[in-house]
């Protein structure tokens, strides 16, 4: 009361001016320093936007090709001399004419269809024409006929692949200029592609076969997919769900719910904590040591791939569901408890359906995170050339696959330039896969959660 | 009580793996990423081609690959060892103590070692001892043994372009920088007389030791990734030069010209004939052990060295690999299932 002013006296300082109009030297200072921190902000969020579109634009523009391919389509004489030389018709016997005969049974094809056509190209040689063709169509036409061996001496339509060098040449990878100077390619061949596009043999469609197809060697990119990789990551995938939320979900409820809290739990409590923070290649060697090596368990087998990366996912998933279990107010299991239910009953009826959504969200996020992890499984024998499909599961676990992630590091690798676009494409593939799958995790937040 | 039920489940499958485990009916390759190329074009036809499964092929390197596959014999332990280097005796000592005793040695053809610039930058044409006194850490200035100072090509050859020494070369765990080494680096250290100084000061050894030690002063780089690492690193600093596979060139011809070495122009044909110098056998090791045991081990072997596949007009020697001019003798090899000494 003593720093009350006493009526009737004057005030002894007057009122500091403080106008609306003009800002004193202190505010306008502390005005400056938010709107500093506003710009940093801005530019912050604007750097992290800038680099995200690069990065996006660049892999969509170096990856759309991949899902665009270019075919020809001929009619082709499958003359049966040349496949059937015995002439019974008879699979086991046709099975020993190899790939080589069906390529120059194709060859011959074209051969005719290009010299029917009339055209003037300078030094447009035999070899120039054959190498339109992509070696994976010898292949293909192999397995159709032996699929079918009435098709011998018939004239059949067939729609092969071409060669990776021209489908580039319609998708602006190659040029002219470029094709002067690659050994692999001449601009013959170019000129021929035009004239065969122009009477629209040659067309540029759709790639379905980029996601059904194995994996092909450096000398067809353009028949290379992700047929196996895709399904491989499905079958790891698999495996982690079926094996990483009970466990998951079964500890995180022990520790939070019913562990008694002592030294024990604290260490492990904080072991759970390092181990997420742990980098993935030791979990691969991990497994190497103890799924291969000790328990005899098949290499490249998305089974080893699936446990390695459940011990990887574990961590994750028990520290968002612990989180999730501890988001659900303490009044819920005393009202569950009030009411007479056992501590179990209050926790698998009240508390755990309560915490779903935050335990869903978290599962997602960890297999998310599994999806794309590549250096576990490159101990494990994962990164393989991998052609053949894995059979159906349970029995599939354990046949030899690829993986997305393995599937891009791979492509990335190869001395084709046409494998940097497909190992674009693949990641475009698995960027979807991975927003599919935070998209679910959101919706699923969205639509369970509940706010106290 | 269903999360018990489904950890019941998840632990018969592991319980299962053990006895499904008993069945690999496919051959497993694994090693040098120089012969992975070959590996898979060759598994790819074998899968077309014949009624067994298409091969399973990895990378990893030639030393990895060998390691793997003197791990022992079984299911659980690869079938066929590429290599770009010939088995070392150690490694034959390890393979014998897990019981790979018997290993059959196939060599199926030579890969050419090439040096490469952007195709529209100046070209070269270099000599061992070029390399040798522009990327050695010590070289011989009037007599003395000095540190290695050269920044240009022209100053370690006049006829060479005046451009900025900075060459990208394989790091030390590949199969290609050991022939690096020996071919070029100690060839060049031999011809420019600088072995016999190096000798003169710290015995035989130690010199071929300082003839192929590479200088550390950021003008010879190492890359430990591959071939497609060292293109992307000279398209962002255009005055490298970068040690290729010729295979790898064959593909990238329309970026990529080939320096000539001590005048020959390196190809598939002058690889054979023995007139580019640096060239080097490529192997493919078989486990004996796996014949009859795996389907389809002996028969992949035979195929890759089929004439058809490893001959000059195979799809092998289209892709760059050099055929090996004694090819009939690898398959009498491989028929018989002849194993090493």
């Amino acid at each position: 009361m003593t720093d009350m002013p006493i009526p009737g006296t004057a005030r002894p300082t007057p009122a500091r001016r403080s106008s609306l109009i003009e800002v004193d030297p202190r505010t306008r200072r502390r005005n400056a320093a938010e709107k500093r921190f506003r710009t940093y902000g801005a530019v912050a969020i604007g750097i992290a936007v800038v680099a995200l579109a690069v990065l996006l634009a660049t892999i969509i523009r170096d990856g759309s090709g991949a899902f665009r391919q270019t075919y020809l389509s001929i009619p082709v004489t499958l003359d049966a001399e040349r496949l059937d030389p015995k002439g019974n018709r008879d699979v086991a016997e046709m099975s020993s004419v190899l790939t080589l005969a069906y390529g120059q049974v194709l060859d011959t094809a074209l051969d005719q269809a290009v010299s029917g056509m009339d055209l003037q190209i300078q030094g447009l040689t035999e070899d120039d024409i054959d190498g339109l063709i992509s070696r994976e169509a010898s292949a293909q036409l192999r397995s159709r006929v032996l699929d079918n061996p009435e098709l011998i001496g018939q004239t059949v339509d067939v729609n092969v692949l071409v060669n990776g060098r021209i489908d580039g040449y319609f998708k602006g990878r190659v040029t002219m200029a470029s094709a002067e100077r690659d050994s692999n390619i001449s601009p013959q061949q170019l000129m021929l592609a035009d004239a065969l596009a122009e009477r629209d043999l040659l067309v540029t469609r759709f790639n379905r076969e980029f996601i059904t197809n194995p994996d092909a060697s450096d000398q067809r990119p353009e028949a290379a997919g992700l047929g196996v990789a895709i399904l491989g990551s499905l079958y790891m995938m698999l495996v982690v769900l079926v094996l990483s939320v009970p466990i998951g979900v079964a500890a995180s409820i022990y520790l939070e719910e019913f562990a008694p809290k002592n030294r024990l739990t604290d260490i492990i409590e904080v072991n759970i904590a390092n181990l997420a923070a742990v980098p993935s290649i030791v979990f691969g060697i991990l497994g190497l040591a103890v799924f291969i090596n000790f328990a005899g368990l098949p290499q490249s087998a998305p089974i080893v791939g699936g446990l390695v990366l459940t011990l990887m996912t574990l961590p994750t998933i028990i520290i968002s569901t612990r989180a999730a279990l501890k988001a659900v107010p303490p009044s819920i299991r005393d009202a569950a408890l009030g009411v007479g239910a056992s501590k179990m009953q209050s926790v698998f009826h009240h508390v755990l359906p309560l915490a779903m959504p935050g335990i869903l969200t978290g599962t997602i996020i960890g297999l998310a995170q599994a999806l794309g992890e590549t250096a576990p499984l490159l101990l494990i024998g994962m990164v393989a050339f991998v052609r053949e499909f894995p059979a159906g599961p349970p029995e599939g676990l354990f046949d030899p696959a690829s993986a997305l992630p393995v599937q891009i590091y791979n492509w990335t690798q190869r001395s084709d330039p046409a494998f940097v676009e497909r190992a674009s494409g693949a990641i475009i593939i698995l960027l979807i896969f991975l927003l599919c799958m935070n998209l679910l995790a959101i919706y699923l937040r969205r639509k369970f959660e509940r706010r106290w | 009580m269903k999360t018990i039920g489904l950890t019941a489940t998840a632990l018969s499958v592991i319980a299962l793996s053990a006895s499904a485990a008993a069945a690999r009916d496919q051959v497993q390759i694994a090693g040098s990423s120089t012969v992975l190329p070959y590996s898979t074009i060759v598994a790819e036809l074998f899968g077309e081609n014949t009624d067994f499964a298409t091969p399973v092929v990895e990378s990893g390197g030639s030393s990895t690959g060998l390691r793997r596959f003197c791990e022992g014999v079984g299911e659980n332990t690869i079938d066929i060892a590429n290599a770009s280097r010939a088995i070392r005796d150690s490694e034959i000592e390890e393979c014998a103590a897990n019981g790979v005793e018997e290993i059959i040695e196939v060599r199926i053809g030579y890969d050419g070692i090439v040096f490469a610039n952007l195709a529209d930058s100046n070209s070269f044409e270099f000599t061992p001892s070029d390399w040798f006194n522009a990327l050695s850490a010590k070289v011989v200035r009037d007599g003395e043994i000095v540190d290695n100072t050269a920044a240009n090509w022209s100053e370690v050859n006049p006829d060479l372009p005046d451009q900025e020494i900075l060459a990208f070369v394989p790091g030390t765990r590949h199969g290609t920088r050991e022939v690096f080494e020996e071919k070029v680096m100690l060839q060049g250290c031999e011809d420019t007389g600088a072995l016999e100084v190096f000798t003169a000061q710290m015995g035989e050894d130690e010199a071929e030791a300082a003839c192929m030690t590479l200088r550390t002063d950021g003008r010879s780089v190492d890359i430990d990734g591959d071939y497609t690492e060292t293109l992307a690193r000279i398209n962002s600093s255009p005055n490298g030069i970068g040690v290729f596979g010729l295979s790898f060139y064959e593909n990238n011809t329309d970026t990529l010209q080939v320096a000539s070495m001590s005048g020959v122009t390196p190809s598939t044909e002058t690889i054979a004939s023995g007139e580019y110098p640096v060239s080097r056998p490529l192997f493919m090791y078989v486990k004996k052990a796996h014949i009859g045991e795996i389907p389809g081990v002996k028969e992949f072997a035979e195929f890759f060295v089929s004439d058809q596949i490893a001959g000059p007009d195979g799809p092998l020697a289209e892709y760059g690999l050099v055929a090996d001019p004694e090819l009939a003798a690898t398959q009498q090899m491989v028929a018989n299932e002849e194993t090493m000494q």
